[in-house]
């Protein structure tokens, strides 16, 4: 079996939410599970995660919210996703989301929700299980 | 505090216990190999008087209201006043947000504190793209000064006393505080409260930044400045550790950090020619009260003994005032857990109980459904109400510093203090809290710890009842406050009423004013105090101070 290439995983912080504490502990758990792991850091928009999640050829997002916007910003990461023909890069995120809008989140396309509690363990394993690396373009 | 016969005594008989306590342990175990606070220090099974042998009880513990003040600020702590009852609140509209501050007050609660939406923290007004979808989620949406007006009606401001949690906008919100006082007929030397203000610990941890880190230290010792002058009641700055232990620090870390922080406002202001006993009884600080009972209460007890040394030794301050380290806890949000939700009244308790017994001058108490969504009423109430039982009902309050001279209790208020003076001297060997925060010391620090703890509680060597032991699969319905998105679109309305209602050009002027102020060197708050009289919008104001200093970018250490 030929040597699979590193999946490429996003993690990124949309908004003005300033909590990071949970996006860099996953980030770390990525990059320790074998990832190859880009940190936006804080303050971005949909676009800017987008723009450059394309630009670094990234396999997935995962999108981090605590400050309560999750429904507008994971909603627009995909629908900018779609407009740019780059939707086969999944979306994942975590943070403090109310069960009810989980269900509209993975409705819409988010693949998974992670909320307050969960292992880095789990997190790393749906990775491995849920997310293939892309085609090259 | 020991005689040496004592001591001696005391030493060849834990000889013989120490034996046979190995004994017992080779024969029936022990249920962990270590044991250790949250924070990872190793705590030993037996503390006795060879732990504080060296203690001069003069030095280390003394009496209240009396340097060091291990034991507390005021000579008769809670026998003469309970703690500050303050719970943080704000929510949606401006109208909501006085309506709950009056049911607060009717309900005995003795301070109002203010929370703000994201898009006001960060300086952003409502309309501004960077705040769609957060606009009233987190706390109010303040734009102008006709929000505050709202916020604050029909509450006496020369009764009551605000905290704002508000930094790098914190000199406005200010201003429009003293503006709103104006027009009740309070005067600006009547009016008391605590801004956050403290921008140290946002590079550091919370990361509500706007400007570079040096605009932003001028612009906090405009503030301070001009409050010693013109609004003495004031708190100036809330030297905030809670940020920095929700970001995942150790107890050691919180403590030092933000002692840290305070010693670089005190020499930023000592630079710009102020008097160290004018401005330094005007600091408070903001500690978290964690889960782990007696590592808290260490660090508070050790926080007023170091503060007052650094203040008195270090700066030469003679003001016992300048020595007292007062300080509002808010128990630990990242302690609670959305897993069986009710079990997070039992740590607030906890959490609240040392903070009590570390001798807090202010608490909030967080409510059990914090970590889902912003609280309820009925959850609130819950929460002020674990104060009061503790106030009134267990007895805590009868005596000073109760846990004073415990053996284990002193042992490990001098451990946290000389594990924080290491980092203390590391971080001036740097060049100084600023210098190591732009050399990313106290982030990495603090995401290492972090990772580990994570990892702790992955592998179950550390229990979080609910979230890796005692799981139960049932779900517990939690009434859940939500926020209605018309609401942003209401804001905005409001924002564009005023900005077509208001004298545009004597805005214009003002915030002219303000950016020669800016670039002059010259103390920004009379500009700003002008400015948001004419109705400027926040945005307006952070936009000329974006234009003139630049902006802070995120680099997201990991």
């Amino acid at each position: 079996m030929s040597q699979e290439r590193k999946l490429r995983i996003m993690v990124a912080k949309p908004g003005l939410d300033g909590h990071d504490r949970g996006a860099k502990v996953i980030a770390r758990g990525f990059r320790d599970a074998g990832f190859e792991v880009i940190y936006t850091g804080l303050h971005q928009t949909p676009e800017q995660i987008v723009n450059a999640a394309i630009q670094e050829d990234v396999d997935a997002i995962g999108l981090s919210s605590l400050a309560g916007a999750h429904n507008r910003h994971f909603l627009e990461v995909l629908q900018l996703l779609k407009e740019r023909g780059a939707e086969d890069i999944a979306v994942f995120g975590g943070g403090i989301i109310p069960e009810e809008d989980i269900v509209k989140l993975k409705q819409a396309g988010v693949k998974e929700i992670f909320t307050p509690g969960t292992p880095v363990e789990v997190a790393v394993n749906w990775v491995r299980e849920n997310i293939k690396p892309r085609g090259r373009r | 505090m020991f005689s040496p016969k004592t001591i001696e005594q005391v030493r060849e008989m834990q000889e013989t216990w120490l034996r046979r306590l190995e004994d017992h342990r080779c024969a029936h175990g022990e249920r962990m190999e270590r044991f250790t606070t949250v924070s990872g220090q190793e705590i030993k099974p037996l503390y006795t008087p060879l732990d504080i042998s060296h203690h001069d009880f003069l030095e280390k513990i003394g009496f209240p209201g009396e340097y060091p003040y291990t034991r507390g600020i005021q000579p008769n702590m809670y026998r003469g006043r309970l703690w500050t009852m303050r719970m943080f609140a704000g929510m949606g509209t401006a109208e909501e947000t006085n309506e709950r501050f009056r049911y607060l007050l009717s309900q005995g609660q003795t301070g109002l504190s203010v929370a703000f939406d994201m898009p006001t923290l960060m300086g952003r007004d409502s309309d501004d793209p960077l705040s769609r979808g957060e606009v009233g989620k987190c706390g109010v949406a303040v734009d102008t000064l006709a929000d505050m007006e709202i916020i604050f009606k029909d509450i006496p401001l020369d009764k009551v006393t605000t905290s704002m949690t508000i930094n790098p906008p914190a000199s406005i919100l200010l201003a429009m505080y003293i503006a709103v006082a104006e027009k009740q007929g309070v005067r600006k030397d009547q009016i008391g409260g605590t801004i956050q203000n403290d921008m140290l610990k946002e590079f550091i941890a919370q990361k509500t930044f706007m400007l570079p880190l040096r605009p932003s230290m001028r612009i906090i010792v405009d503030t301070v400045e001009y409050c010693t002058r013109e609004v003495p009641r004031w708190n100036t700055i809330s030297i905030s550790g809670y940020h920095i232990r929700e970001a995942g620090a150790t107890a050691v870390q919180e403590l030092a950090f933000t002692l840290a922080d305070g010693i670089g406002y005190v020499e930023a202001c000592l630079e710009r020619g102020l008097k160290v006993d004018e401005f330094a009884p005007r600091f408070s600080f903001f500690f978290d009260s964690h889960i782990d009972f007696f590592e808290e209460i260490a660090k508070f007890r050790a926080a007023r003994r170091m503060w007052a040394k650094i203040m008195r030794e270090r700066f030469g301050a003679k003001d016992p005032r300048s020595w007292m380290l007062r300080f509002h806890t808010q128990t630990a949000g990242c302690s609670l857990t959305a897993q069986q939700p009710y079990n997070n009244v039992i740590r607030t308790t906890l959490e609240a109980l040392a903070a009590v017994l570390g001798g807090t001058q202010s608490l909030h108490t967080n409510s059990l459904d914090e970590v889902l969504a912003l609280p309820s009423q009925e959850a609130v109430t819950i929460a002020l109400r674990t104060q009061q039982i503790i106030a009134e009902e267990s007895g805590v309050t009868n005596t000073i510093d109760p846990l004073a001279g415990s053996y284990f209790v002193e042992a490990l208020t001098d451990e946290m203090e000389a594990k924080a003076w290491e980092y203390i001297h590391k971080i001036d060997e740097l060049g100084g809290i600023v210098r190591a925060i732009e050399l990313g010391y106290p982030q990495k620090e603090i995401a290492e710890a972090a990772y580990t703890y994570q990892r702790e509680v992955d592998s179950g060597k550390r229990v979080i009842v609910g979230v890796n032991k005692y799981v139960t699969d049932e779900e517990i319905p939690v009434e859940i406050l939500k926020i209605d998105e018309a609401r942003e679109q209401a804001q905005i309305r409001r924002l564009r009423e005023i900005k077509k209602t208001r004298d545009n050009s004597k805005v214009r002027k003002c915030l002219d004013e303000l950016r020669r102020a800016s670039e002059e060197n010259r103390n920004l708050l009379p500009y700003i105090l002008d400015a948001v009289k004419s109705y400027a919008t926040l945005q307006e104001i952070c936009d000329v101070w974006r234009q003139v200093f630049g902006e802070y970018r995120d680099p997201g250490y990991f």
